[in-house]
């Protein structure tokens, strides 16, 4: 259909599509299975022996966590097709940390709602809003109308605390570095630091909650 | 049977051990966590789209694809994102940095996005064409008459103020003459006021065509055009003042 630039089309299309459907896929694997396994009792018998909660929700991490990097890498192959394997390469490193962040995610919202709906609920957005908090802060920092009042600079407030607390996932596994090339190393190292960072956060809201719930 | 950790028949906080039970090294990680996290977002603010530019519109087909059937919201949105492009987040771009052939694109096709809609001609009229830049001027008031023509019934009023521009900006009596004369023509649907069919007698005056700008009121006069009284006498009087001015003339 497309007349120039059929590859580069191909490879956004295919890039974006790979990366939504490896976001949803370990979502919905994660919080399932642990909603299963809840239900069917094996978290309390788990639970029942002489484990310390920390070891199981490592080891469930873990688990996953190796789940979402395979993924990551095997969703980046049909890519190589397109793109040099370098970048594919590159892209699929980003795509297997942003997994490890929608792992860390699911676990926290699936501890700590239980039930399947509100926790694949809760990680979609939570998904959505790290890819979008960026542009939110945009425009809460100078709305069109200029900031007029103190509502303007409370809202500018309160989108700037959660940005905090959001990981920027519009940063990584950029579909740039599929058609321009990779971005420098420094950037590479930055972005790997801040995903360490924000499953070591999310991991430790999880265990906080884990440790605090009675069975 | 439903899945929940929390015993049924049990308060929420009721489900919850106390904060003792977390041991003391996760609530360290958790704070430390936090730290960082805060560290490293407070250290990167979201990038500005300073200096951008105006992409090209996209083609119609794209523009019918995208709004899923229905054009109308979509044009609605597109105009408001045109709108707002210079008034983003430190983009210091004033609106006579804009690329005005490619604004002139963006600005027809949400016009056939969406052809009832008047937010664009007055865009362009009395945003875009407000500028001190006279080949842009020029280029937004020359967008106003094409789109005009299509539709002159329903987009006179943005004529009439292209018209203004021409006379009073940029001082070209010929191309507000130009544009009076095709509000004259061809907005004729009653719900055009006479002030606007009769702007290219005034402009005739003003270039000193007082023959013609005579013979034009003397027109409206003689065709019954003015009902209002007041208006009438006005008329009267200014065709009388164009004779003696025209006989002093000669």
């Amino acid at each position: 259909m497309a007349l120039i630039e059929q590859k580069e089309i191909q490879t956004a299309v295919a890039a974006a599509v790979l990366r939504a459907a490896a976001a949803f896929l370990v979502a919905a694997f994660v919080i399932t299975s642990l909603v299963r396994e809840a239900n069917d009792k094996v978290t309390e018998l788990l639970l029942s022996q002489p484990v310390p909660r920390s070891a199981y929700f490592a080891g469930k991490f873990a688990g996953y966590a190796l789940v979402g990097l395979a993924l990551g890498f095997f969703f980046a192959v049909p890519l190589a097709l397109f793109v040099p394997a370098s970048r594919a390469l590159v892209w699929g490193a980003s795509l297997a940390f942003e997994l490890l962040v929608v792992t860390a995610v699911s676990l926290f919202c699936v501890l700590s709602l239980t039930q399947t709906v509100p926790a694949f609920a809760a990680t979609a957005g939570f998904y959505l809003l790290g890819r979008s908090i960026d542009a939110m802060r945009t425009i809460a920092a100078d709305p069109i109308g200029g900031i007029t009042g103190w509502t303007d600079i409370a809202v500018r407030w309160i989108v700037d605390a959660i940005a905090v607390l959001m990981p920027s996932l519009d940063r990584i596994t950029l579909t740039a570095w599929l058609l321009e090339g990779p971005p420098p190393l420094a950037e590479v190292g930055a972005l790997l630091v801040q995903t360490a960072i924000y499953v070591a956060l999310i991991g430790a809201a999880a265990l906080f909650d884990l440790h605090r719930k009675s069975f | 049977m439903r899945a929940s950790w929390i015993l049924p028949g049990r308060p929420f906080s009721a489900g919850q051990r106390p904060f003792a039970c977390v041991p003391t090294w996760v609530l360290v990680c958790l704070l430390a966590a936090l730290f960082a996290q805060w560290a490293v977002k407070s250290r990167h603010s979201p990038e500005s789209p300073a200096g951008a530019e105006l992409a090209p519109p996209p083609g119609m087909t794209a523009l019918r694809l995208a709004s899923l059937g229905d054009p109308i919201p979509l044009a609605k949105l597109l105009t408001l994102h045109l709108q707002s492009f210079d008034h983003r987040a430190g983009n210091p771009l004033p609106y006579q940095s804009l690329d005005y052939r490619r604004l002139a694109g963006w600005l027809e096709q949400l016009l056939r996005l969406d052809p009832v809609g008047q937010y664009p001609l007055m865009l362009a009229s009395r945003v875009y064409a407000e500028i001190p830049n006279e080949p842009k001027q020029r280029l937004m008031l020359e967008l106003v008459y094409a789109e005009f023509l299509k539709d002159p019934g329903r987009r006179w009023p943005w004529l009439a103020h292209a018209a203004v521009i021409a006379k009073h900006r940029l001082k070209d009596l010929a191309l507000a003459r130009r544009y009076a004369a095709a509000i004259q023509q061809h907005a004729t649907g009653e719900d055009v006021p006479l002030w606007a069919r009769q702007m290219e007698a005034f402009i005739l005056e003003d270039m000193n065509e007082l023959e013609t700008a005579r013979l034009m009121i003397g027109g409206f006069i003689e065709k019954g055009m003015i009902k209002d009284e007041g208006e009438l006498r006005f008329l009267e009087q200014r065709l009388q003042e164009l004779e003696r001015k025209a006989a002093v003339a000669k």
